[in-house]
């Protein structure tokens, strides 16, 4: 090898160029690591931050400033039929007793004083104030204290968003109603405390009256259609496509329609969902029968990749020891394989899940945006989810409004967080290492 | 020139505490490129080498043999601190190159690499050109001052490798398109290309052919007239063949160490004896 | 379209039910019997060929499925019949008029037929009703009939079969796989359905408006009905240019793969090269949250927290910043998308192999040489894909765009400017009622057919991408 012209450099000359360099390198390195911790940072950074903003709005949403007052409850007044039905209540003059009733407690006097009292306390007052009788009508005829939301805007003042120095042009509630709130306040009639319009409450365009329980009756449902449809058809394909498909074309494109469908963007669901099932079929708008059946073809890709991922874990001693004792490829399948396997399956079909409880869009294209007061009672009756109620609430400018939307996606948060949870724990319970 | 290391124990302060009883021959030499001492390395709970001393000789070729999971690769990979990556590895002992400790704490284990190369089990060029995968060392470490100099390494490398003449005319070709054999001498010029003072070859030919393995031996012959070389063999006709000395390891321990011919016509320790006659291994 | 139907009235829903239910009873009554049956028979001494419970499941199955099946098939189809006949009764001078539209018309004979009058109706809308009910009735009565019939004539038949040479386990086993092969044919039917629904769409869009003007025009305006409200800039003509909701897309992706791209590889190289495990282990899922965040709530915080935010930025440094700009938007996606492009490049560059970094190692280089020079350059193909697949999820993205960038189809490229998207503008376009003849409405199909192709087009070379690269490696 001796033959070679060229010369190599000698040890102790490459040691003293490498001794040379090194600082600069040093340096590059430190940098390097530098970039990593920062973009770890800024991710983070985003994170808090999304999280600081909906939850620092989102905690007071859970709250709203209710007025108590004693409510002379007049028979005559009440139920003027004396039946005490649903008509006979709505025919009686639930506002004019609750009002009465206001202007005492805040010393409500003269035209333009009532009119400026009667704006404090919610239009959702009435409706409260005959359910309770419904509940009970043995309070009729008594004199009760009882508790009413205030109206948003009324809310928003004793919040500090509506400042007192503010021109009274500008802001709006007047001084007349700031006088009588603070009339009421002084008295400590007005407390707040947590808010069952959010919970039991159903969509509204007040924001003091507005919740969230018919977006998640809708939501529920929707979800129970998804998972009704998707878990078992997922898991079917995943079997025949693992386990017995042939492998020919038909297969592979099968296998190559499952991907992209993974990737058709939501939206394009929507579509489909609005052009077959409603145009085509004729099917009715805003049901979450539609919105599950579009969820569900959206979820199953999620669905079937990751339940055969989880058949393929399966080690093939175990359908070997069953083909071995004389089992059919069905009965192995059924009775070894996929008992197995249902780890990740479940694991795989909560994830979906999630997605779907979390998708917004595709909802919107089959008009569950609706704004529906009555919470759905079966998949057949229109209603509306809670992706979509946040999603409706967003565009009103109240500031209540901002504040329930906070709440509503915690909710939405918590159940995703329980979902993904609920995923880890079966993972880390039932998995079994082979 | 020397490593980045200010206050390093001179030759004579790496004292052997004590000599352990269980290794047969001379573990010492008159002038040793790198010195080992009491050299103790864990994985975890587990330990992998357990006391071990050997010095390797300057221009020398010196083989470590042994059974799987004897820890002669593992006692390669700390000579060049390799063991540096595995998060659960812990070294107990010195190590010394020139006579510099390279565990003390402020080494750095760039400048070693740069001094003491190595070469893998199986060959593994970057999937770059053949002319980027030799110049990458001398590249990274700034050791060339002008594309001529660079030129001048990678064809000087490539020769010594005995590579040049089979790919001169293709350098800017995918290194991964070579051969087996071809890769693995590939590698031998890579890691010469950043004139190193000891090569370490851990199982250097376990996956090639028996061609390209004489191929690969006789270019490590070549090279031991420049180079100080550990190799990990799992083959003793190896062994045999290519090196001057040959250290058996067994269960993490040092067994025997001697000239190779010694070790394999006149074993003393009866475990390298049974290893060497094939009644296990 | 409009108006109810009787598809999911309450009446046939209770009638399909209880048709439901009886067929299951039928069912599970040759059920019992096969089984029985077959039992009775290997009492005797016979050899059967399969377990008896096969025998019966086989009758069982035979009793349920063909009839499940027409249930199903005539319970959604016969109102698509009931519509078609109806048709037939709108007299030619009505159909023949200027505003007329079927799905008024239809929703007429509906309102009549459930009752529910809004005034007085013209008497062939009372006579297509009275028709109406009376093919109901008829469809009821064939509905059961047929369905009954079916159900227990199958089981008859498959009862009849069972004897101990039959292969029941084998018959049923047939089934099952029929039916799971008829699953996996959802896939195939969804992407039909995808393809078709948005196609004839399409297909109609483009005969109103030519394909040159919906790819090359420069202005979007689709507010305007024909000549109905004049006055407006355009001439009181709509028009359909695409080219500013592409432009509009891109330039809102850009910016999200700007925040996206540099923060998530950095990240993924930082967590997979540099990281304790223990780091690791906290960081990962921190960052998977953002993954799992809803679309919709970081529409929110864009429109909320985000755009505010910017405007008033960029205020004070005298810019003039949009309310809904492109900045915004596309910052937030960018947010979104980070958990995306760092769990794929963690998946690109764990797949180098160790043997490139050791290589590295050996040869002295320091991690960050490592990585940039040795395992970068070997997991760029797959990073590439995975910036694809970003691209793809950036140009999808519907809920962030739709309540965060607006709907003013500006052409710029100014990120502060406020421009619209294809998927904000197909949302804009197909909420709430609307009417399927209109340009309007279709040209959202058409829209929907372009975002498609570039998505599928975007997947699909990064899949090609993926599939070379792991062939390189395995």
């Amino acid at each position: 090898m001796s033959d070679t012209g060229k010369q190599m450099m000698s040890p102790a000359m490459a040691a003293e160029r490498v001794a040379a360099g090194l600082a600069a390198r040093r340096g590059r390195e430190k940098r390097f690591r530098i970039y990593g911790r920062i973009a770890i940072g800024i991710a983070l950074a985003f994170l808090v931050t999304l999280f600081v903003s909906i939850f620092s709005k989102g905690i007071p949403g859970f709250f709203q400033h209710y007025v108590t007052i004693e409510v002379a409850l007049d028979r005559a007044k009440l139920d003027p039929a004396g039946d005490l039905s649903v008509q006979s209540l709505y025919d009686g003059d639930a506002r004019g007793v609750i009002r009465t009733a206001l202007y005492e407690a805040a010393g409500a006097s003269g035209r333009s004083g009532r009119k400026a009292a009667g704006k404090i306390i919610s239009q959702g007052a009435e409706q409260r104030l005959r359910n309770a009788i419904l509940d009970d009508p043995s309070i009729l005829g008594t004199t009760r204290a009882m508790t009413f939301a205030v109206d948003d805007d009324v809310d928003s003042f004793l919040r500090g968003f509506i400042k007192r120095e503010t021109p009274e042009k500008d802001r709006r509630i007047n001084d007349k109603m700031i006088g009588y709130i603070d009339v009421l306040n002084d008295k400590g009639l007005i407390s707040f405390r947590f808010s069952d319009y959010l919970v039991f409450g159903s969509a509204s365009r007040n924001a003091e009256m507005a919740g969230i329980y018919g977006a998640l009756v809708g939501s529920i449902l929707t979800l129970a259609v998804c998972l009704v449809l998707s878990f078992p058809l997922g898991v079917a394909t995943a079997v025949y496509l693992e386990e017995f498909a042939p492998k020919n074309r038909v297969t592979e494109i099968i296998e190559i329609n499952i991907n992209n469908l993974a990737a058709v963007p939501s939206v394009v669901f929507g579509i489909l969902g609005l052009a077959v099932f409603i145009g085509t079929f004729g099917m009715p708008r805003s049901i979450p029968l539609i919105g599950g059946v579009v969820l569900a073809l959206m979820t199953l890709p999620t669905i079937i990749i990751s339940s055969r991922a989880a058949i393929r874990a399966v080690p093939p001693s175990i359908r070997d020891a069953a083909l071995g004792v004389g089992a059919s490829r069905m009965q192995t399948m059924l009775h070894h394989v996929v008992p197995l396997a249902m780890p990740g399956m479940l694991t795989g079909t909560i994830i979906g899940m999630a997605q779907a409880l979390g998708e917004t869009a595709p909802l919107l294209m089959i008009g569950m945006v609706a704004f529906i007061v009555d919470v759905p009672g079966s998949v057949t009756d229109p209603g509306t989810v809670l992706p979509v109620q946040i999603f409706m609430w967003a565009d009103f400018a109240e500031r209540m409004f901002i504040l329930k939307t906070s709440a509503a996606i915690m909710v939405l948060l918590a159940f995703l967080i329980l979902m993904n949870a609920a995923a880890i724990v079966i993972r880390k319970k039932l998995e079994r290492r082979w | 020139m020397e490593m980045q290391v200010m206050n390093a124990p001179s030759k004579q302060d790496l004292e052997v505490s004590h000599v352990p009883a269980e290794t047969v021959g001379n573990i010492f030499t008159d002038h040793p490129r790198m010195t080992a001492r009491n050299v103790n390395v864990y994985y975890g709970d587990k330990q992998a080498i357990d006391n071990v001393t050997l010095d390797i000789a300057e221009k020398q070729v010196i083989a470590f043999i042994g059974p799987s999971g004897c820890g002669k690769s593992t006692f390669l990979r700390c000579l060049n601190r390799m063991n540096d990556t595995i998060d659960i590895c812990r070294i107990e002992g010195e190590i010394a190159l020139d006579g510099y400790n390279i565990y003390a704490p402020d080494v750095d284990v760039v400048p070693l690499r740069a001094r003491v190369g190595m070469v893998f089990q199986k060959p593994n060029p970057f999937p770059k050109s053949i002319y980027d995968n030799v110049a990458y060392g001398p590249r990274i470490h700034g050791l060339a001052s002008s594309r001529d100099e660079l030129d001048d390494i990678v064809e000087s490398s490539l020769e010594r490798a005995g590579l040049w003449a089979e790919v001169r005319d293709r350098l800017q070709q995918p290194g991964t398109g070579l051969s087996g054999g071809q890769q693995q001498r590939l590698c031998i010029a890579r890691a010469i290309a950043v004139s190193p003072e000891v090569i370490l070859m851990d199982e250097p030919c376990s996956a090639l052919d028996p061609i390209a393995t004489a191929r690969i031996e006789e270019l490590i012959d070549e090279l031991s007239s420049q180079f100080t070389i550990v190799i990990v063999t799992h083959s003793m006709q190896q062994a045999a063949r290519v090196s001057q000395r040959t250290a058996y390891f067994h269960l993490g321990k040092l067994v025997e160490v001697g000239n190779t011919e010694q070790v394999f016509t006149n074993p003393e320790h009866e475990m390298t004896q049974n290893y060497i006659t094939g009644r296990f291994g | 379209m409009a108006g109810s139907s009787f598809l999911f009235g309450l009446e046939e829903q209770v009638d399909s039910f209880a048709l439901l239910i009886a067929v299951l009873l039928i069912s599970s009554g040759y059920f019992y019997l096969g089984t029985r049956s077959s039992r009775t028979v290997r009492a005797a001494g016979a050899r059967l060929h399969s377990l008896p419970h096969y025998y019966g499941l086989f009758a069982g199955l035979v009793a349920a499925l063909p009839a499940l099946s027409l249930l199903a098939i005539l319970a959604i189809g016969d109102d698509i019949v009931f519509n078609k006949l109806a048709l037939g009764f709108i007299p030619a001078d009505v159909k023949a008029g200027e505003n007329y539209k079927e799905v008024i018309v239809l929703a007429q004979i509906y309102n009549v037929v459930n009752g529910i009058n809004f005034g007085e109706q013209p008497d062939w809308v009372y006579a297509a009703a009275e028709a109406w009910h009376g093919w109901e009735d008829t469809s009821r009565l064939l509905k059961n009939v047929t369905v009954l019939a079916l159900s227990l004539l199958g089981g008859m038949f498959a009862y009849r079969m069972v004897n101990p040479a039959f292969r029941s386990r084998n018959a049923v086993e047939r089934i099952v796989m029929t039916i799971l092969a008829a699953s996996s044919a959802i896939a195939i039917l969804t992407t039909i359905g995808i393809v078709f629904s948005v196609i004839f769409e399409s297909m109609r869009f483009f005969a109103l408006v030519p394909v040159s003007e919906f790819l090359f025009g420069t202005t979007w305006n689709p507010q305007f009905e024909g000549a109905e409200r004049a006055g407006s800039g355009q001439m009181g003509l709509a028009t359909y240019g695409s080219v500013p909701l592409f432009v509009g897309t891109f330039l809102i992706s850009v910016v999200a793969l700007s925040v996206s791209v540099p923060v998530g590889l950095f990240s993924a190289i930082y967590l997979s090269e540099y990281a304790t495990p223990r780091v690791r282990s906290l960081v990962k899922p921190l960052m998977e949250l953002l993954a799992g965040v809803p679309t919709v709530v970081y529409g929110f915080f864009a429109a909320l927290t985000v755009a505010p935010f910017i405007r008033s930025t960029g205020m004070s440094l005298g810019l003039d910043v949009a309310s809904e700009s492109a900045l915004a938007a596309g910052l937030v996606m960018g947010i979104m998308i980070i958990p995306f492009v760092s769990s794929l490049s963690d998946d690109v560059i764990n797949a180098v192999p160790q043997a490139l970094r050791d290589a590295a190692y050996g040869l002295g280089s320091t991690q960050s040489e490592t990585v940039r020079q040795v395992v970068l350059p070997a997991a760029l193909p797959g990073i590439v894909a995975a910036i694809l697949l970003a691209v793809s999820r950036a140009v999808g993205e519907t809920m962030i765009v739709v309540m965060a960038a607006g709907l003013a189809a500006n052409l710029s490229l100014n990120p502060l400017d406020a421009v619209t998207t294809v998927t904000s503008q197909i949302v804009t376009i197909l909420v709430g009622d609307q009417e399927f003849e209109s340009a309007k409405t279709l040209s959202a199909f058409a829209l929907a057919l372009t975002l498609i192709v570039i998505t599928l087009g975007l997947n699909f070379m990064a899949l090609q991408i993926v599939k070379k690269y792991r062939e390189q490696y395995e």
